[in-house]
């Protein structure tokens, strides 16, 4: 069994929790991950490392499904099943003289602890972070914090930049030479962002994220097309060079238990009114 | 002996074969001729006292019966489920030659099951503690074993198993129907009850790094073979396409079969193909049979050459699998998901150094087995993590982790055993070399002082 430390909602749907789990948080590196399973009944689900402080380690998620919504109705001192980690291969971190680390959506919690990393390294390190609207962006203090110099943007221009990172993404590279890039989101925003890069040949590197089961190679659930070689995601990655990666086959597989995930939230969201009235009601 | 009609098992995940009663176990017992030189020890991996075991149970004394066994062996109610007994003791019976062997594997089951139901087995004496630290990475037959072992003989240990419940491939991999889920637990329980501490969700390599490890007194490897292959044909990455391990995984430890009072789904397909023809095949069709799948077995060489045992095809051909022999994938269809697979046939020559027919693939005899899920059970390799990762660790061609007769690797202190040693083999050679093992790194750790 694992604590929960400390937990709160950094945006609408968006949390951030902190979980004390020494075995992870010894060797935790920037870019890896853990997986978790709140109960018996429950399901493996991997969620990034995006913080470390002591014997607790932090994961920043969206409520999308089931176990992310059940995750968002934990609280301090409950605990969670199993959580095993770190998993992955650590980011590929050393000193390339400019980066630009960008997130997307809750693919943000990942960018502060690379950017961080980056920065220990050598780097100068550029944040760009976006989300659809102000009320989504999260992180935004932390990575000012950890990076020389930070963008913000937003799809409907209710904060900073009016648009997408890679509107962003392409100025830098106009204005300067950068020698890295790191983007970490939505699939299709990873795939769309790195697009920019290709033509200026600058090393670009994404996180990935297929569906998984054990994490630690075992199954090939997390399988992944890198280079025209078949990769497992949770061992060979979840960091791949962007420009190999064919995001197309991962959108499909992302896919593959749609009908059954939208039962499973439903099933669940039902059950929770149950629960929720009969409480009213004692 | 008396198996459930394949028409009331394909609807459920019981056992097949309900066991033996009192009354049976003994009569089976009185027909062993208690040999002077008995042969059925030869062929057990683990040396377990055959005759004297069945000798107590032929006088109705089930507790005796499986001190002796328990002696030897530590789960015993796993062994004498999914031991290949036809090719080790059974084979090795006397009475093999005349027909048929006593049932010696249903007899073991009889006596561990007797023992878990009826009382709480006094745990085996431990020596006293030397105060020596051993370290075990996995926890399938293989790591449990050693670690009962070393635990006996008073050293401290502690097992790394990387998933959330310990047991290996006992408890991920080999069916309900074949290996309930509370046996193995109950004879990992009692492992545990020796004083063996297990650390699950960690994997060894990156909760604990190798330096970490090898800080130990001593290491016992034993990560498995779980290291799926694929076919690398084209269409392999569609939805749909699964390795077994997968498949086998979500349904026996995620419980995918109870979605949605179970939160991991599994594709459960109504026409599914399996690929391979080993008890991993098998295994992964009879599954998809009772998520009420239709079943096909699609294999390059003759029924009589899989290298599945007997039994176990015979189990799958009773509940409805399709044998497609003589066949070869060689292209999977489908946009999204799969559609169909497409495969060669095979025309079989010669022999090779297994004494199998080779298979050669027969140009323009394309045909198309219609599925829309394809699950690929070819064979899994070593699990490479960890063995990667320490510095000086010899390996072999396949990703073995190389050890002499007594299980020591190219490291002084680091020995290994089962799976990750020997190539994806059975659950008693597994605690077999554990076992050898672990004698030997006693008597390292003794030897030290
Ligand atoms: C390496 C890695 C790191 C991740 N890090 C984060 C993170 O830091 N924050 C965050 O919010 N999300 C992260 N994700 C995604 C997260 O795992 C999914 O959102 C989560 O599994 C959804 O579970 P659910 O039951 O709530 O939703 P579901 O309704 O089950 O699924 C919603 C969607 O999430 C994906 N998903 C479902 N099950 C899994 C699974 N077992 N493994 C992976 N993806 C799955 C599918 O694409 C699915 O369509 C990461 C994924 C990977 C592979
Ligand atoms: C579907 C299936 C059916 C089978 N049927 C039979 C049968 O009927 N009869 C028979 O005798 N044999 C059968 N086998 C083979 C048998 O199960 C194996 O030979 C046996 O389990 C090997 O034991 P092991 O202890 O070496 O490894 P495993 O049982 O594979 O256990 C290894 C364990 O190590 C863990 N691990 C791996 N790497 C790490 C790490 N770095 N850190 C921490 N933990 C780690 C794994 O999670 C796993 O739990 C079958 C195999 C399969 C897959
Ligand atoms: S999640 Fe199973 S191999 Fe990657």
């Amino acid at each position: 069994m694992y604590r929960i430390k400390e937990k709160k909602e950094l945006a609408d749907g968006i949390y951030e929790c902190w979980i004390e789990a020494p075995h992870i948080s010894r060797h935790a590196r920037a870019g890896q991950f853990l997986v978790l399973r709140i109960d018996d009944s429950g399901e493996r689900i991997p969620l990034t490392i995006s913080g470390v402080d002591g014997d607790d380690v932090r994961v920043i998620y969206m409520a999308v499904g089931k176990t992310t919504h059940y995750l968002a109705s934990l609280g301090e001192g409950d605990l969670i099943r199993d959580v095993a980690g770190p998993l992955g291969t650590p980011a590929t971190i050393r000193d390339y003289g400019t980066c630009v680390v960008i997130g997307g959506g809750v693919g943000i919690a990942c960018t502060p602890i690379i950017a961080k990393e980056l920065r220990e390294a050598g780097n100068r390190v550029i944040g760009i972070i976006g989300a659809r609207n102000a009320g989504l962006l999260i992180c935004e203090d932390e990575m000012r914090d950890v990076c020389d110099e930070l963008f913000v943007c937003t799809d409907d221009g209710s904060s900073g930049y009016h648009g997408f990172p890679a509107g962003l993404l392409k100025r830098e590279l106009e204005a300067l030479s950068i020698d890295a890039v790191w983007i970490i989101g939505p699939a299709i925003m990873m795939k769309i962002t790195s697009e920019v890069t290709r033509p200026y040949g600058v090393k670009t590197f994404v996180s990935l994220n297929p569906i998984m089961v054990d994490g630690t190679g075992m199954c090939g659930s997390c399988r992944v097309t890198v280079g025209g070689e078949t990769k497992f995601a949770c061992v060979d990655g979840p960091e791949f060079d962007a420009h190999q990666v064919d995001f197309d086959e991962l959108m499909r597989r992302q896919r593959i238990y749609l009908d059954q995930e939208k039962e499973a939230l439903a099933l669940y969201q039902n059950h929770e009114c149950r629960c929720m009235g009969d409480r009213k009601h004692a | 002996m008396r198996d459930r009609s394949p028409d009331l098992r394909i609807h459920d995940f019981q056992e097949v074969d309900p066991g033996l009663n009192g009354q049976e176990a003994i009569a089976e017992a009185m027909l062993c001729l208690q040999c002077k030189k008995p042969l059925c020890v030869d062929g057990c991996p683990v040396g377990i006292d055959i005759p004297g075991f069945i000798a107590q149970v032929a006088e109705g004394n089930f507790l005796a019966a499986y001190e002796i066994i328990r002696s030897e062996n530590m789960l015993p109610a796993i062994c004498g489920r999914v031991c290949p007994q036809e090719v080790q003791c059974e084979g090795a019976c006397v009475l093999a030659n005349k027909g048929s062997p006593v049932a010696i594997g249903a007899l073991e089951r009889f006596v561990a099951d007797r023992a878990r139901e009826e009382t709480d087995p006094k745990p085996p004496a431990l020596a006293e503690q030397t105060g020596k630290r051993v370290a075990v990475v996995g926890s399938g037959p293989a790591g449990v074993t050693a670690a009962a072992e070393l635990v006996r003989r008073g050293h401290s240990v502690t097992i790394f198993e990387s998933l959330h419940e310990a047991g290996g491939v006992l408890i991920y991999g080999i069916p309900e129907f074949r290996l309930p889920k509370e046996v193995v637990r109950a004879e990992i329980e009692g492992v545990k009850d020796l004083g063996v501490t297990v650390h699950l969700n960690h994997l060894a390599g990156r909760s604990i790094t190798p330096e970490e490890l090898l800080g130990h007194d001593a290491v016992f490897l034993a990560m498995g073979a779980g290291l799926p292959h694929f076919m690398g044909i084209d269409g392999e990455n569609l939805n749909g396409v699964y390795s077994a391990n997968e498949f086998l995984t979500r349904v026996n430890l995620m419980h995918a079969d109870r979605f949605p009072e179970s939160d991991t789904p599994v594709m459960q397909g109504r026409r599914v193909a399996v690929v391979g023809g080993g008890n991993v095949a098998m295994d992964a069709a009879r599954v998809a049979r009772r998520l009420g799948a239709e079943a096909a077995l699609i294999y390059r060489r003759r029924e009589e050459d899989m290298p599945a045992r007997k039994a176990e095809t015979e189990h799958a051909k009773e509940e409805g699998v399709r044998f497609i022999t003589c066949a070869n994938p060689v292209k999977i269809y489908g946009e999204q998901s799969v559609t169909g697979i497409e495969c060669l046939r095979m025309d079989l020559q010669g022999t090779d150094e297994s004494g199998r027919p080779v298979p050669r693939p027969v140009e323009g005899s394309n045909f198309v087995v219609d599925a829309d899920l394809c699950i690929i059970a070819i064979g899994q390799s070593p699990n490479p993590l960890l063995a990667r990762m320490i510095p000086g660790l010899r390996l072999g061609k396949r990703g073995t982790v190389l050890v002499d007769d007594d299980g020591r690797t190219s490291i002084p202190h680091v020995f290994a055993g089962g799976d990750i040693s020997t190539g994806a083999a059975t659950v008693i050679t597994a605690m077999g070399s554990a076992k050898v093992a672990a004698v030997a790194i006693d008597r390292m750790l003794m030897e030290q002082g």
